[in-house]
């Protein structure tokens, strides 16, 4: 059980040599990196460069906000990516791609609706607005909820991934109608928005934590999704070997 | 004559297989009566609720008709497609349909098609409904049709595709809503401003939201066709 389960874990790319843990050589670098580059945004984010001439101490906000919300769209991206891979290629490679990254979407935008509602509540003097953004965020984020929640019925792996993938496609599509329809709809309640305030004149060591942050939370994205996905893939050949392990146990007692 | 049913993707076969389907399910409504005994008492019993809700002598609730009008429709929806779904995962009829040789495409057309006769049909009555119990007056009919039908048509869509997903699934009854709510707030937003403009509370143009609605409905019918192969033989 253990080899295949290696040589299959191989052919994901991640070249794992044990299959009990998730690390390798390549993720203990990209975890190092990740977390030098996020002493180095905090160091730059929070003390280094100047509060803004309008947006005062909240702009470091946004060296968060942007990077959060940049990644889930990466992530909900990548879903689809390989939700139509797996429909397509019907492997299971795919399927679990698509799901680890799903989850770590919805990670990323709960995180994005907490730091633009505290955003809001410096800004606004108010937790929630009605602000196009935030409640696309809203929409989005309880769309995604739901396909971890199609995730979590219990069912046969191609079963499950076939359900999963057309809610990742489903979902994504409605991403930019959703995007519009919000746009419009507040289109009469102009008002200071996070992103707004995002202009491209920012200069010098503001526009480096801006910079900085994406990367930081890229490398981010990258270690959490090959763990996450490893994980997945473990807990795959753990549900199988299960299975299996209580078969030959019954089967040795019958023996007896 | 076996041939012409089980060649896939001709679009005559497809939309006489659809045809079909939605004439099995209208049949079945008929007969069985639970659109007209149960879901439409529902929805109007919803329309007396907001009535409570928000009382009527200090105008919130005529303000708000075109927002509580689409979340009953929204809340029918749900058990509507329910419904048409619930049928089908009785029995193993899915599998049935599956080895009737009728094109999976073709079935979901036929679903999506008679959803979408039931939920005109409640969208009439909810709307003489509210016309008579909210004092709502009409000013512009033809966008209100437009809004209405481009919205149903969306709702329909979206619905037949999460139905077939969750129709074999453990639980689907408290899934399906969650899955299809949230999919469906663009169609919440668009149908109520729409609705607004043709009821005269809003001048702004009405006209791009049912290009909108249009958009999310075809959106949906395309994807729908594309995936009920997959979703029939594997979910």
């Amino acid at each position: 059980m253990t080899t295949s389960a290696s040589a299959t874990g191989t052919t994901s790319g991640a070249g794992t040599p044990a299959p009990t843990s998730t690390a390798s050589t390549a993720t203990r670098v990209l975890g190092a990196a990740t977390l030098v580059g996020i002493a180095l945004l905090v160091v730059f984010g929070v003390f280094v460069s100047p509060p803004d001439k309008e947006l005062g101490e909240t702009i470091r906000i946004l060296y968060m906000h942007v990077p959060t919300v940049s990644v889930a769209y990466l992530a909900f991206i990548v879903t689809a990516v390989g939700s139509a891979m797996y429909l397509w290629k019907r492997t299971e490679f795919w399927d679990l791609l698509a799901a680890s990254s799903a989850e770590i979407g919805v990670v990323f935008f709960g995180l994005t609706i907490l730091n633009g509602m505290l955003w809001g509540k410096i800004t606004w003097g108010v937790f929630w607005r009605w602000e196009p953004r935030l409640t696309t965020t809203a929409v989005l984020f309880l769309t995604y909820i739901g396909y971890l929640a199609v995730r979590a019925v219990p069912a046969s792996p191609r079963t499950r991934a076939t359900r999963c993938a057309v809610v990742g496609l489903l979902a994504v599509v409605n991403i930019p109608i959703v995007h519009k329809a919000v746009d419009w709809w507040r289109g009469l309640h102009q008002e200071r928005t996070i992103f707004g305030t995002l202009k491209p004149e920012i200069q010098g060591t503001q526009a480096f934590a801006a910079y900085l942050g994406l990367g930081v939370f890229l490398l981010l994205f990258a270690w959490l999704l090959i763990h996450r996905f490893r994980v997945a893939f473990l807990a795959e050949r753990a549900a199988e070997s299960g299975l299996e392990g209580a078969i030959a146990e019954r089967r040795q007692e019958a023996g007896q | 004559m076996a041939e012409a049913v089980t060649a896939p993707g001709t679009l005559r076969t497809v939309l006489s297989d659809a045809r079909l389907v939605a004439a099995k399910d209208l049949r079945l409504e008929l007969r069985s009566r639970v659109g007209i005994s149960q879901v439409l008492p529902f929805a109007l019993l919803v329309v007396l609720l907001f009535a409570f809700a928000l009382d009527p002598d200090r105008r919130v609730l005529g303000a708000a008709t075109p927002g509580l009008y689409w979340m009953v429709v929204l809340f029918s929806s749900v058990l509507a497609v329910g419904r048409s779904f619930g049928v089908e995962a009785e029995d193993g009829v899915l599998d049935g349909l599956r080895l009737s040789g009728l094109s999976p495409a073709g079935i979901y057309l036929g679903k999506v098609g008679a959803l979408l006769v039931e939920l005109l049909v409640l969208d009439l009555v909810l709307a003489l409904a509210v016309v008579v119990f909210y004092g709502t007056d009409i000013s512009g009919p033809v966008l209100l049709a437009a809004v209405v039908g481009t919205a149903t048509v969306g709702i329909a869509a979206a619905g037949g595709a999460y139905g077939g997903l969750t129709a074999r699934m453990r639980g689907r009854d408290t899934l399906l809503p969650l899955l299809l709510l949230p999919l469906l707030a663009p169609v919440l937003i668009g149908g109520t401003r729409g609705v607004e403009v043709a009821l005269g509370r809003d001048a702004g143009p009405g006209w791009p939201w049912v290009g909108l609605l249009g958009i999310f409905a075809l959106v949906y019918l395309t994807l729908g066709t594309l995936m009920f192969r997959p979703l029939l033989e594997d979910a």
